[in-house]
């Protein structure tokens, strides 16, 4: 601000109420601006604790800001946890069974599909009555049967055939219980006060549940269902196990494509490129595809792979096809930044002592790049196996209860697994369905943790 | 013979000429005085044996399962009667089910009439030659390219600018997937809504106040003739961007400026990567959180001050969303606040600014085009959004800017439309095309335009 203009504020100032602040600070020669600068430093004195306070609340937002953030992730992340946990528990009941023959309908020395077709739930049913004599009445008699799980008749039915001596016998047996009975157990509350408990069983059925419990005929423990088998109508049937063999495989082609197709791209843009316009669209291309909403390549999955080339549905190839098109951006990306930050002196050097363009990338570059490559693609399969959306598109939505044997049987995912049982009305489901999120995020953390190490061990910084 | 048995055999036939021609190599070099007299390594002269012997071969099997399909059916079509031609594109494509269905298991519902049985068989055999024919012609495209290359391996071959060149070819064309897939991604989706759009008019569609995709399955069904007026999709869409905007935005702003101006280096680096955690879960899990947890929450506290709130509110999934969206909008905000240069805010301090004066009068206008390109991208991101809206938002296509009501979003309708089975030209189906262009088309105008935003501020300060 030059002298004169500054003179000229000051005196347009020291008539108007408010004088400036931010004028008068230099000129300390006329007698205006002393007083001028005393009212400054008293306005500045006047306002400095609304100004200190505003400072402060602004500070507070910031903090609030991150502080209701970081609160939402451990709510979400606790109400998951706590919600879940009993799905890694289920409860069995003890009951005593007579497998005499009469009662299974077999024959004395049965064969195999004898046995398998003999009469097991009656058999169950059976010791059900005799352990609960007072039931008498029609209604009571179902009551009582569906405390226990409908697998109950496979697991004896498994037990006898592989020991057919069994047959004539009296055993203990525990049972798989139904998936209300076990949520009851597992909740610990008072079964003697049948009001206060929120469940669909009727107050007989809790009866019988205490009588069970007092007795020392339950018992909790962990649930390898869930982690054996594959997805079942019957809640305490259901287990993840197809759908974490559906993620293997999804993501196994995913990494197998979009890998050495993403590292290609990267050392192409970052080594051999040439300054023109088909660079320029390529990066502007793969930057845009990054913001695609990813629904939009189950699109282009179910249009060009399942429609014109007629590709099985619900298949881990074509759901691995189209999420490693949806990872590609983030790989190069990320395989670029890592190329980059090689110095340049290692290529000099190379080409110094005889190597081509390639085999310097080949031999020094690449190799030295990797690391962070490596980081890039774990977070880039981490993005992809939380991936539901697409998968919907191309049918990965299916009821999948066996095991996919390979790449072009029908198979689901475990976020798509998540998204079907939170549709289910069982409360049971619930506790699988957070069950679930808990094994998937288990497995996004590990996978993170590793890109960690990875960046941790192998960082050099030049 | 499955495709993955013939691609692995023709990978070990390249393997074998790969270590067939680096011999040959050494065999010529020793001739000729050592390797030193050779132009290239014996190595490179081992790689272009293998992959003169790889790339004919792999061309073949991929070429001929391209356009093996669409030959066999073309083939088949001339077995079918006149009769079943002359009822419709439906009846041939039932008739060719039941054929491929016979071949396959050998049984079909009903009892196969000669003609199928015919046919059957001819497709059997149709199919046995041509698998056959492939792998002929693999193994002996493999084997003269190999033995091409075999001859060529002489002194003064250039192996290594062969070798090097076919493996530039490779870079490119990675690098091009990228254009490849943008490309993919609009015509399969254009194609599928110009269809549409020729059954409905594009000015109902963009138009049009009512949505309900139901459409006759029979011309003279009565009350099911659907309607495609997308505006409710549209307004749904918006409704709850903006609320996740409205919440993501303050918060993610608030908490990048603290992180950036105010917090200790020990702080950030703890806070940053939490706050990571919130963008690395999975949108499924988030869905769950909204629909179980989140939905009831805000029904209730509705219902406590008198307000009637739907189950499936905007709110609920616009409230998640945004917490969502919150690290992508800090993490962007985040990285323009750095990039302001440490001057203008000393040259601020030195006038006596305090800190928040500083960020809001200094620091913010500065980095302002850098933050709206940042929520632009973020918003594109609330717009394409589709597992938390699929979980908790609504199916009907309410016209509304209620937030306490029930709306329905594009990427809703999307999934509706397309998960299940129908028919794939019916009305229905291509109506989740031409919501899918619009997608494509809002999004990629979103982000061109935030990407260009960011980058020219990038270059303002770099």
């Amino acid at each position: 601000m030059t002298e004169p203009t500054s003179g000229e504020s000051n005196v347009n100032e020291s008539n108007s109420s408010q004088p400036d602040p931010s004028s008068g600070g230099d000129n300390a020669v006329s007698s205006t601006s002393v007083t001028q600068r005393r009212d400054t430093t008293e306005l500045v004195k006047a306002t400095l604790a609304r100004r200190y306070a505003a400072e402060k609340r602004f500070r507070w937002y910031g903090i609030i800001a991150i502080g209701a953030s970081l609160a939402f992730l451990l709510v979400l992340l606790t109400s998951i946890f706590i919600k879940g946990w009993p799905a890694f528990t289920h409860s069995y009941v003890k009951l005593n069974v007579s497998l005499d023959a009469d009662s299974l309908d077999v024959a004395e020395n049965p064969t195999d599909k004898q046995i398998r077709a003999a009469n097991f739930s009656g058999v169950i049913k059976k010791s059900l009555r005799e352990r609960f004599p007072d039931v008498k009445k029609r209604k009571a008699k179902k009551e009582l049967y569906q405390l226990i799980s409908g697998s109950g008749e496979y697991l004896l039915s498994d037990k006898v055939r592989a020991n057919p001596e069994l047959i004539g016998q009296t055993i203990d047996v525990w049972f798989p219980a139904d998936d209300e009975l076990a949520s009851l157990l597992k909740s610990g509350d008072d079964l003697s006060d049948p009001d206060s408990i929120v469940t669909r069983m009727s107050h007989q059925q809790i009866g019988f549940a205490k009588a069970l419990l007092d007795a020392g005929e339950t018992q909790t423990r962990f649930n390898k269902t869930f982690f054996t088998s594959g997805n079942s109508a019957e809640p305490e049937q259901a287990g993840i196990k197809a759908a974490l063999v559906g993620s293997a495989l999804t993501l196994l082609v995913t990494f197998l494509l979009s890998f050495p197709i993403a590292v290609a791209a990267a050392i192409y843009l970052e080594e051999f490129a040439p300054q023109n316009r088909w660079t320029d669209l390529v990066e502007v291309n793969i930057n845009n595809l990054a913001a695609v909403p990813s629904i939009v390549f189950g699109l282009l999955g179910l249009a060009v792979f399942i429609n014109y080339f007629q590709l099985p549905r619900s298949a881990p190839i074509v759901g691995g096809i189209v999420l490693s098109l949806m990872t590609l951006p983030t790989i190069i990306i990320a395989s670029r930044a890592a190329l980059k930050s090689v110095p340049p002196s290692i290529r000099e050097a190379g080409r110094g002592l005889g190597a081509s363009d390639q085999q310097v990338v080949w031999h020094h570059v690449l190799p030295l790049a990797m690391p962070g490559i490596m980081t890039g693609t774990i977070i880039g399969l981490a993005q992809a196996l939380g991936e539901t959306a697409p998968l919907l598109m191309i049918g990965m939505v299916a009821f999948i209860v066996d095991i996919p044997q390979g790449f072009t049987d029908a198979a689901t995912v475990l976020p798509v697994q998540v998204f079907l049982w939170a549709d289910m009305p069982e409360r049971a489901f619930v506790e699988k369905t957070s069950a679930a999120i808990i094994v998937l995020l288990g497995f996004l953390i590990l996978m993170n943790a590793i890109a960690v190490l990875l960046r941790k061990k192998f960082e050099r910084r030049w | 013979m499955p495709i993955t048995t013939l691609l692995l055999l023709a990978l070990c036939l390249a393997f074998v000429s790969f270590v067939i021609g680096r011999q040959r190599a050494y065999a010529v070099a020793k001739k000729n005085g050592g390797t030193k007299n050779l132009h290239s390594l014996p190595g490179h002269y081992g790689l272009m044996t293998g992959l003169w012997c790889a790339l004919p071969a792999i061309a073949i099997i991929v070429g001929w399962k391209l356009f093996e399909g669409p030959i066999v059916s073309s083939l088949l079509d001339s077995s079918i009667p006149q009769a079943i031609h002359d009822r419709g594109s439906i009846a041939v494509d039932l008739y060719k089910n039941e054929i491929n269905n016979l071949a396959a298991s050998g049984n079909i519902a009903a009892e196969p009439s000669i003609e199928k049985q015919n046919a059957a068989n001819r497709l059997i055999s149709v199919r046995s030659y041509s698998s056959i024919a492939l792998l002929i012609l693999t193994i002996a495209a493999a084997v003269i390219g190999a033995s091409l290359a075999y001859r060529k391996i002489k002194t003064d071959t250039k192996a290594r600018p062969i070798v090097e060149r076919i493996v530039q070819f490779f870079l490119v064309a990675a690098a091009s997937i990228a254009i490849l897939t943008t490309i993919g991604i609009v015509f399969s989706v254009l194609f599928e809504a110009l269809q549409f759009f020729k059954q409905v008019s594009i000015v109902e569609f963009v138009t049009g106040t009512k949505w309900s995709p139901q459409t006759a399955i029979r011309a003279d069904q009565t009350g099911a003739s659907g309607s495609f007026g997308a505006i409710p999709l549209f307004m749904g869409t918006l409704l709850i961007s903006a609320i996740a905007m409205l919440v993501a935005v303050p918060f993610g702003l608030m908490s990048a400026v603290y992180l950036a101006e105010y917090a200790s280096i020990k702080t950030r680096s703890i806070v940053k990567p939490l706050l990571e955690i919130l963008a690395g879960i999975p949108t499924v899990v988030y869905g769950f959180f909204a629909a179980l947890t989140v939905a009831p929450l805000i029904r209730r506290m509705g219902e406590s001050i008198g307000l009637s709130v739907a189950s499936e509110s905007a709110l609920a999934a616009g409230i998640v969303m945004g917490i969502m969206i919150i690290p992508f909008v800090s993490s962007l905000s985040d990285d323009v606040i750095t990039a302001v240069p440490q001057a203008m805010r000393d040259g601020s301090a030195g006038l006596g600014a305090t800190k928040s004066e500083t960020v809001r009068k200094v620091v913010f206008p500065a980095a302002l085009p850098g933050i709206v390109g940042g929520i632009l991208l973020a918003a594109s991101r609330a717009i394409g959004e589709t597992m938390i809206v699929v979980m908790a938002a609504g199916l009907a296509a309410n016209l509304t800017l209620n937030p306490l009501e029930a709306v329905t979003t594009v990427t809703v309708q999307i999934v509706t439309l397309l998960t299940g089975d129908q028919e794939f030209d019916s009305a229905k189906t291509l109506a989740a095309f031409a919501l899918g262009l619009m997608l494509f088309v809002t999004t990629l105008i979103l982000n061109v335009i935030a990407l260009r935003v960011v980058r020219k501020y990038r270059e303002q300060y770099d």
